[in-house]
């Protein structure tokens, strides 16, 4: 299972639409930060809308992806967290605080391009 | 309905088996009548549980459980394996303590997520996790 990457300008934008698998997140981390090399993409958009279960495994796969892109130059925004989601994580004791959040992808894009011009 | 002492295992020793044990958990804690959010929890400590046997013990097993008592229904799961065991069951409950690079949130988190959590782990024999949610 692969996770499509579309290209918009220079951003990439990343739909989960699958039930995200250990082998899945991790082939995802290794085509994103790819993809970023490829296209020179400046933000990245990962829309978690239809992502029902993030655990621990998956949360630090998500934060770590956050951070490699970021040393490539690239901002991620993440949106779309299901309410269940957000709370089972602070439960579980993982904040994501330095990971840019934003309600869906539309609010997505202006998060990035706001913190692009900053 | 559920009769009163249904009760399934689910065999963990592929990595596939973690998001098999997770779906099953979360039909389960739904036809039990958890909502969207305790379904959530319920699925998210499986996973960390599974997760745990697979990583650290290779193989195990989980197993849940319909239970009530006088006022609420509810649910159980065992997670069991036969792998090294844990020497220190104080520490392995830390906040961010890990052996694997992991973030060392799983026990922790999973006793947050739940009303009930108890482990029991003998060194070379293995480790037995238990944990319940109550209905409200
Ligand atoms: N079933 C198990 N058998 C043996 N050791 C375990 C088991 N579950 C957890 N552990 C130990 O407890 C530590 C903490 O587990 P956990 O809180 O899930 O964090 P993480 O999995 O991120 O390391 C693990 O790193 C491992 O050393
Ligand atoms: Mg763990």
């Amino acid at each position: 299972m692969r996770i499509p990457i579309l290209k918009l300008h220079n951003y990439l934008l990343i739909s989960i639409q699958t039930e995200l698998d250990d082998k899945t997140a991790i082939q995802f981390q290794e085509d994103l930060l790819n993809k970023i090399h490829e296209t020179w993409a400046t933000g990245v958009v990962i829309d978690l809308t239809s992502v029902e279960i993030i655990d621990s495994y998956i949360a630090k796969i998500l934060g770590d992806v956050v951070s490699m892109s970021d040393l490539m130059g690239a901002k991620v925004v993440l949106t779309g967290i299901q309410p269940a989601v957000a709370m089972t994580l602070i439960d579980l004791g993982i904040h994501l605080k330095d990971v840019p959040t934003a309600l869906d992808l539309e609010q997505g894009l202006i998060k990035l391009r706001q913190e692009l011009e900053e | 309905m559920m009769d009163n002492h249904f009760q399934s295992c689910i065999p963990i020793q592929k990595e596939w088996d973690i998001v098999a044990a997770r779906q099953q958990g979360r039909d389960f804690s739904k036809q039990i009548g958890f909502g969207a959010v305790d379904q959530a929890r319920i699925a998210t400590a499986i996973s960390e549980l599974a997760r745990n046997i697979y990583l650290y013990a290779q193989k195990g097993a989980i197993c849940f459980e319909y239970i009530e008592d006088m006022e609420h229904k509810g649910i159980k799961i065992i997670a069991s394996d036969e792998g090294p065991g844990i020497s220190d069951i104080s520490r392995v409950m830390e906040d961010g303590y890990t052996t694997s690079g992991g973030l060392g949130a799983g026990l922790p988190g999973i006793k947050r997520l739940m009303d009930h959590f108890d482990i029991y782990s003998e060194e070379g024999k293995g480790t037995e996790v238990t944990i319940q949610k109550w209905l409200r």
